[in-house]
């Protein structure tokens, strides 16, 4: 859209002009490799078999390509005593981060709708009080949070996980709805009242649809920090029940003799995929969510 | 069936901000009540109040008969348009219409029967699966329109409905809108800042100011005999000549307006008003004059009340029917609406012909009509 529009707009002409453009176009050239260099660097690797790795650069591309190292960091390599590879662990993730995902968002989206569409008295405080969330750094909060999920008896579980990850999903969900529902008509609730239609029938009937573009931003967001989170992982989690961040770190820790360099890179690149598909397939909507959310008066 | 509404000391604050400032108002059933003012005087608050999306801070309002003090907005037998039209988005222009008879539970060949009704008669219905991102705004209008009128409620409210559409569909719609009301006979609210959409459209006009109601009357009374200064100069277009005076009594009553020099204009009062101010000599007044009755001298048939006087043309503006000179007596600018054959150039000296019986005086400290 925007290159569209932009497209059509006179530029300077000119050596000097056009050199700068070349600079400018070299500057960021550099930023690009070395943003791109260590997945180059990781995806080669993990295509590599271990000789080749003993034997050539970091740098150099795999004359051989074999996917050995993939199967194995998959269902066979070592992570602590169990050698089942990384599956059990993402199934794990993939458990956890759902439901944490649907309900965080779900949650925050009613309470961004609540917020702005149903003001109450003292609504501003409470928003500034759930802001305050999105701030408070998580070390602080493990032990009292390791207390409350043992009394729970959700303590070293997946669905501890999944609660832990909803309520602190919730400050940023919050924001995100709450600052695209600012924007939403006011007119369009009252025609809603007037029409008959209450509290969750607006809500579910008329407001949520009109949020996708902050549902897929909202998704995104909350998919990349559950599935990536590593601290409430180690912390809340044992053994079989531990997500794959905390999966990925025990088995590059397990040493088996020789470091198998190509089974780590690969079992860290398959880690990352699923994050890495969301920003792919979603990504185009994601800026378009964020920019809506920020502009939209 | 149309419903009467009464407001009696109705009140409403943000804050400690007095929006509606006590207003009474009895609107018989059947009737098309425009409420006009300018901007942020309170007429959309005052419209919440009667739907029911605004609390009331004192006071009663009763439609038909019973009192909604209490009764949130489904239950209120009414149906509201929005300057915003406030569509929904996501839903077709089908589902918009449906979706209050949806909540109310109304049978589905109902629903379909009455979308049908109303869809030929706002000439929408080729656009029933359309979203309203898809339509103009005329027709986002319609559609409105169509949302309100399906649920034939007892009152509709308006909140300046046409002041999004462009000059040319506005005139339009107007005339849609009266022929609707006088085929549906509902009564209707009619939020707008246009005087010329309030004096079209009203079988009687509230005007507004700053959370009072200054006159509620018929267009030709609020027109022709308005109760203050407000609304004297709120209604009319170009709107009335207001001149700052004192009354002079000198073998008749005369107004001689300020920093007027010794000897010159002075403006002669028929005898009828002469009479009911006789006794204020001296008397600091506001004296109104239509521009429509001021024109240029001889150019109607002569008249009881009539004076002539000379000034030179300021500024001459076509309007195409009529022609607007303006020129200035004492420190005042005024405005006469003239023939255009009868205008002339800006500088030329110029007949007037004033018809005083049409004047209007203010006291000018209250702004009260005496
Ligand atoms: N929800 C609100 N909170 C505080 N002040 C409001 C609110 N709604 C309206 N007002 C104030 O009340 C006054 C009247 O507003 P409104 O009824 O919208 O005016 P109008 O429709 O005549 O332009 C304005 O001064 C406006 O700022
Ligand atoms: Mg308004």
């Amino acid at each position: 859209m925007s290159a569209h529009v932009t497209s059509g707009i006179v530029r300077a002409k000119g050596l000097r002009h056009q050199l700068m453009r070349a600079v400018l176009f070299v500057v960021l050239g550099i930023f690009c490799i070395y943003y791109l260099i260590p997945l180059v660097v990781m995806i080669s690797t993990s295509l590599k078999s271990l000789e080749e790795i003993r034997a050539g650069s970091l740098l150099s591309l795999p004359q051989e390509v074999n996917f050995d190292a993939w199967g194995k960091a998959w269902n066979s390599a070592c992570v602590g005593v169990r050698c089942d590879g990384l599956e059990p662990y993402v199934w794990n993730s993939v458990l956890m981060t759902i439901p944490a995902v649907l309900i965080s968002t779900l949650l925050g989206a009613l309470n961004g709708y609540a917020l702005t569409k149903w003001r109450f008295r003292g609504a501003d405080v409470i928003f500034a009080l759930i802001l305050f969330g999105a701030f408070i750094p998580f070390q602080v909060v493990l032990l009292p949070m390791a207390r409350t999920l043992g009394q729970l008896g959700l303590a070293g579980s997946v669905p501890g996980l999944i609660l832990v990850h909803s309520v602190y999903g919730l400050a940023f969900t919050t924001l995100f709805f709450r600052n695209f529902f600012i924007g939403v008509s006011d007119g369009i609730l009252q025609a809603a009242k007037v029409d008959g239609a209450g509290f969750f029938r607006i809500f579910f009937g008329i407001v949520l649809p009109m949020s996708l573009p902050a549902i897929v931003v909202t998704v995104i967001w909350q998919f990349t920090q559950i599935w990536n989170d590593f601290l409430f992982g180690v912390a809340f989690t044992v053994g079989d029940s531990n997500p794959v961040t905390v999966a990925l770190n025990n088995l590059v820790n397990t040493s088996t003799g020789v470091k198998e360099y190509n089974v780590d890179m690969a079992a860290a690149i398959i880690a990352a995929l699923p994050t890495l598909l969301v920003y792919v397939v979603a990504g185009a909507y994601f800026v378009r969510g964020l920019s809506a959310g920020a502009v939209k008066g | 069936m149309a419903a009467g509404i009464k407001l009696e000391k109705v009140q409403k604050f943000f804050g400690t901000n007095e929006v509606i400032r006590k207003i009474d108002l009895d609107i018989e059933p059947g009737e098309f009540v425009v409420l006009v003012g300018p901007s942020g005087c309170g007429k959309s608050t005052l419209l919440n109040l009667i739907a029911g999306l605004e609390t009331l801070s004192a006071g009663h309002i009763q439609i038909g008969g019973v009192q909604v003090d209490d009764t949130p907005p489904r239950d209120r037998d009414i149906a509201m348009v929005f300057q915003s039209y406030a569509l929904y988005p996501t839903k077709t222009v089908r589902h918009n219409i449906t979706f209050g008879m949806q909540t109310r539970n109304i049978p589905k060949p109902e629903q379909e029967s009455a979308v049908d009704e109303f869809a030929r008669l706002l000439q929408i219905d080729q656009l029933l699966e359309r979203k309203p991102g898809q339509l103009s705004g005329g027709q986002r209008q319609r559609v409105a329109m169509g949302r309100a009128l399906v649920r034939k409620p007892a009152v509709f409210l308006f909140d300046e409905p046409l002041s999004n559409l462009d000059a040319k569909l506005r005139i339009e719609m107007r005339t849609e809108i009266k022929k609707l009301h006088q085929r549906l006979g509902k009564t209707v609210v009619y939020v707008t800042h246009d005087q010329i959409e309030a004096m079209t459209l009203a079988t009687r006009i509230a005007v507004m100011d700053n959370g009072s109601i200054r006159q509620f009357a018929d267009p030709a009374t609020i027109y022709e005999n308005p109760a203050d200064l407000f609304v004297a100069g709120f209604m009319g277009s170009p709107p009335m000549n207001m001149v700052p005076g004192r009354l002079v009594v000198d073998e008749g009553l005369f107004v001689v307006p300020d920093q007027e020099p010794e000897g010159g204009l002075r403006f002669p009062i028929p005898a009828k008003a002469a009479a009911r101010l006789a006794g204020d000599d001296g008397r600091k007044v506001v004296l109104g004059l239509r521009p429509e009755t001021i024109f240029a001298a001889g150019t109607e048939l002569p008249g009881p009340n009539r004076f002539v006087f000379e000034r030179e043309v300021d500024v001459v503006e076509p309007t195409g029917p009529d022609t607007m000179i303006v020129f200035s007596v004492g420190s005042q600018d005024l405005i006469a609406r003239v023939r255009p054959e009868d205008a002339r150039p800006s500088g030329t000296r110029f007949r007037f012909e004033v018809d005083m019986g049409k004047a209007k005086i203010f006291d000018s400290e209250t702004g009260r009509r005496l």
